[in-house]
């Protein structure tokens, strides 16, 4: 009998299917993979199994069992245990408190402290989790608070693990502990859910594939039997071919930074005296995991800190006490790392976020307070068709558009005006393979133009398949830029972890 | 029972939410009036009756709507930059204070040019006045909720120290109010009979303006960048403190005119009383107008034919005006639900 089935599961949104009619099932001991892009309707899947939502029709059962829809309480007593994306941790409460936080009634709860970290104990040296009880979650690593959410998954007795894209946030070599973890756990029986898009990661862990695409299972199928280029067909449902970077010869320096530090609230050092220099036709990537810095580099970047040393200058030019417009005015393209937060304004119309970056300027501005309507309306015609953004018009709602379509606006915005120095926060992150090869397209067409590129990303793939040259950014510290090829994963990933590596 | 969000929004639904939360507000209040015992349609009739029925209800309905309109126009600017000013009040004691400083006879102008005078300085004192709650909140992040709404009180109380004291018109016989304003600074009344004023008249432009601003110029477009998303606008490269500060001298300054236009066109003089609380209307007014400059006027108008229509109707039967502010309260509540529901459908389960 299986573990865990899904019998026809379907939800609407509005006019949006986003499970339809879905079925599947689990088998004790095994690992089973969630494979498809953003929007496929894993995440509403798994919200339906967690209780989160109830589904349209359909049914869920557990050992056999029909499970209680919509409630999240009765998911938890099934044995269904979540690990989220984003962790849930309380910072300020130490590992068995934050295990036992929600599991206790308040007027036992000193009693249960030292049950449960007999329960825990116990736990962490059957599955080999090792963990101090008793240090702060706030001042662990990710891959160890990674580790308490699973601990709070089995201590609540979960035989059904969830992970959601339990890797983003990882060091190649957190993902390995992360994998011997999984493994322990299934030779103990327990099934896995294994939601991800990263095939190499799909394939190395699981035992079973289920592929989603647009709401419906396109496939299952044993990883034994699977290939990289067939799953990426099944999840993408067409051959999307990303960019190759081509050889160049890099031109004159564009950005340089010497001595660069920069500082948070409280005088506290964010950006430890980093020195890079990028030249024209040239991608330099920056690699870390996140919170390391890269929000600092970038904000400073983008002119929105002032509050640094060092120096930074474009051209040679020193950018003193500057802001957003001069750095747009100066010829610095901005792609900001959250395109719904600092990328545009949703409710606004296209037109209106298309201008937003030079209101000030001559083809935007008539009788020095006026915003010209008719041109800023031309301007938006003309970079929608060019950068292909699907939308009713240039007065559309901003937010009615899907990730894909932001993104290719902020490009829009950030690209036209041919930058010399383009910023590329996490340009690809949360887009689908259609529009990935996209971006990358274009950021490729502005390096063959002349520009100097900084791309930052999360994704270690990415940035060996885009960059010229690689740096590793570890609490503040930026490591020297080299070439590419001449770094492996493994020593990236080991820089990511704050080992230090020098070039050969 | 379960809550989603609306693909679209169709401009008639817009529309249509005030007109159908004012329904329901009269249809909840209606309880309030059976309770009292009488009738509701006829409670109804007579406060429609006491707001438009004769002449000089309608002159007294538009009388009451001027400085409503101001404040209805300080709120709604500066809530769009999510600058939440609830202190409309405190700027137009502290406007009406700055018109019977320099009317009464400090300075002496011609009428054409007294009354923009008298405006302006008006305007200035209520803009000065916001100008601490938005330093607080731009240079240290001070909640301005709290600041503006407690600095109303401060103002009441300078307004009463100065019309007991130095201010007090000696020629007043002993009442606590300042000396008159001199002719050539009053508004002058639009109708031979009635108090209808000039205020009006500036209240209406003010409008014009605002919406001109907001919809065409660049000003108006920082606004509404701020409002929407603050962390937006200042990547592209807004300047949100300064924005949110000129947002607020314009807030503060149109406030400023509705104690002026209340000195200069109504009483003459200043005494305590010279606003039942047109600043907190004002946020009713702004929240039934959604925030559009001429939106405004109408829902200016329409709370004031309440509370003048509530005051008529006392009269007749035994209703206490009180219920005006019941009505104008529920209004705001209804108009909150429905616009909310302009943005979502709520869904019912079997």
């Amino acid at each position: 009998m299986s573990r865990l089935s899904f019998k026809q599961i379907s939800k609407r949104f509005g006019s949006l299917v986003a499970n339809d009619s879905i079925s599947l099932s689990l088998d004790p001991g095994e690992i089973m993979a969630l494979l498809g892009e953003n929007g496929a309707g894993k995440t509403t899947l798994m919200n339906i199994l967690f209780g989160h939502y109830e589904a349209d029709e359909g049914s869920i059962e557990v050992d056999g069992k029909q499970l209680t829809p919509g409630s999240t309480e009765a998911a938890i007593q099934a044995g269904i245990g979540m690990v989220h994306q984003h962790f849930t941790l309380a910072d300020n409460l130490t590992v068995i408190e934050n295990i036992i936080l929600g599991t206790e009634s308040l007027w036992s709860w000193r009693h249960g402290l030292s049950a449960a970290r007999r329960k825990l104990i116990d736990m962490s040296e059957r599955y080999s989790l090792v963990i101090d009880p008793d240090a702060q979650a706030g001042a662990l690593s990710i891959g160890e608070r990674q580790r308490i959410e699973i601990l709070k998954a089995l201590y609540r007795g979960a035989r059904i693990l969830i992970l959601d894209e339990p890797t983003a946030v990882l060091t190649p070599q957190e993902t390995e502990n992360l994998f011997v973890t999984l493994r322990s756990l299934t030779a103990k029986g327990l099934s896995v859910i294994f939601i991800s898009h990263k095939l190499h990661e799909i394939l190395a862990i699981s035992d079973r594939i289920s592929i989603l695409r647009r709401g419906k299972i396109v496939d299952t199928i044993k990883t034994s039997e699977a290939s990289r280029s067939e799953l990426a067909e099944k999840m993408v449902g067409e051959v999307v071919t990303r960019p190759q970077l081509e050889a160049m010869q890099p031109g004159a320096p564009v950005l340089t930074l010497a001595g660069l530090s920069a500082y948070g609230d409280d005088k506290f050092p964010l950006l430890n005296s980093v020195d890079l220099t990028i030249h024209a036709h040239e991608i330099v990537g920056i690699a870390g995991v996140a919170g390391n810095g890269q929000t600092a580099l970038a904000d400073v970047l983008s002119g929105l800190n002032r509050d640094y040393s060092g120096e930074l200058k474009l051209h040679g030019d020193t950018l003193t006490d500057a802001g957003p417009s001069d750095f747009v005015a100066r010829g610095i393209g901005r792609i900001p790392e959250d395109r719904h937060v600092r990328g545009m304004i949703g409710d606004m119309q296209i037109w209106e976020n298309l201008i937003s970056e030079d209101l000030r300027s001559e083809q935007i501005l008539k009788w020095k307070i006026v915003i010209n309507k008719d041109a800023a309306i031309k301007r938006a015609e003309h970079l929608i068709e060019r950068f292909d953004v699907r939308c009713e018009g240039p007065q559309a709602q901003t937010k009615l558009l899907s990730g894909g379509n932001i993104q290719k606006l902020i490009l829009a915005r950030a690209l036209s005006p041919e930058p010399d120095f383009i910023l590329a926060n996490q340009p690809v992150r949360g887009l689908d393979e259609g529009a990935i090869a996209y971006v990358q397209e274009q950021l490729f067409d502005a390096r063959k133009r002349g520009a100097a590129i900084l791309l930052i990303s999360e994704d270690l793939d990415e940035l060996l398949s885009l960059c010229d040259r690689i740096a590793v950014m570890y609490q503040g510290n930026l490591s020297e830029a080299v070439p590419t090829p001449t770094r492996t994963v493994t020593e990236l990933g080991l820089m990511m972890a704050g080992q230090v590596i020098h070039a050969n | 029972m379960q809550i989603e969000l609306r693909q679209s929004t169709s401009l008639l639904r817009v529309g249509m939410a005030p007109i159908s939360a004012i329904f329901a507000a009269l249809v909840l209040c209606s309880v309030l009036i059976m309770w009292a015992g009488v009738p509701v349609l006829e409670a109804y009739a007579l406060l429609f009756k006491g707001a438009f029925g004769s002449a000089f209800a309608l002159k007294e309905t538009f009388t009451r709507s001027i400085p409503l309109i101001f404040t209805g126009l300080a709120v709604a600017v500066a809530f769009r930059s999510k600058f939440y000013n609830i202190g409309a009040e405190g700027q137009l004691y502290a406007g009406a204070l700055a018109a019977v400083y320099f009317g009464t006879g400090l300075v002496s102008l011609p009428a054409y040019l007294m009354l923009p005078f008298l405006l302006l300085v008006g305007a200035l004192a209520g803009g000065l006045l916001l100008l601490v709650p938005v330093l607080l909140k731009t240079r240290l992040k001070v909640d301005e909720v709290v600041t503006t709404l407690l600095l109303n009180f401060v103002i009441l109380l300078v307004v009463s120290y100065l019309i007991e004291g130095p201010w007090r018109d000696p020629m007043a016989m002993g009442w606590p109010q300042t000396a008159s304003i001199i002719d050539e600074g009053v508004l002058p009344t639009l109708m031979a009979k009635g108090r209808l004023h000039a205020g009006l008249i500036v209240a209406v432009l003010a409008s014009i303006l605002i919406w001109a601003v907001m919809r065409f110029t660049v000003l108006g477009y920082e606004i509404k960048a701020v409002g929407f998303n603050a962390k937006a606008a200042e990547f592209s490269g807004v300047n949100v403190n300064r924005t949110v500060i000129f947002t607020a001298l314009i807030s503060g300054g149109l406030a400023g005119m509705a104690g002026v236009s209340e000195v200069a066109g109504l009483k003459g003089y200043l005494t305590l009383d010279l606003s039942p609380g047109f600043g907190y209307t004002g946020v009713a007014v702004a929240m039934l107008a959604q925030l559009h400059p001429l939106a405004v006027i109408p829902a200016a108008l329409f709370l004031s034919a309440v509370y003048v229509g509530a005051d008529s109707m006392s009269r007749a039967v035994n209703i206490p005006t009180y219920i005006a502010d019941v009505l104008v309260g529920v209004s705001v509540l209804a108009i909150l639900v429905s616009v909310m529901l302009t943005q979502y459908r709520i869904k019912w389960r079997k």
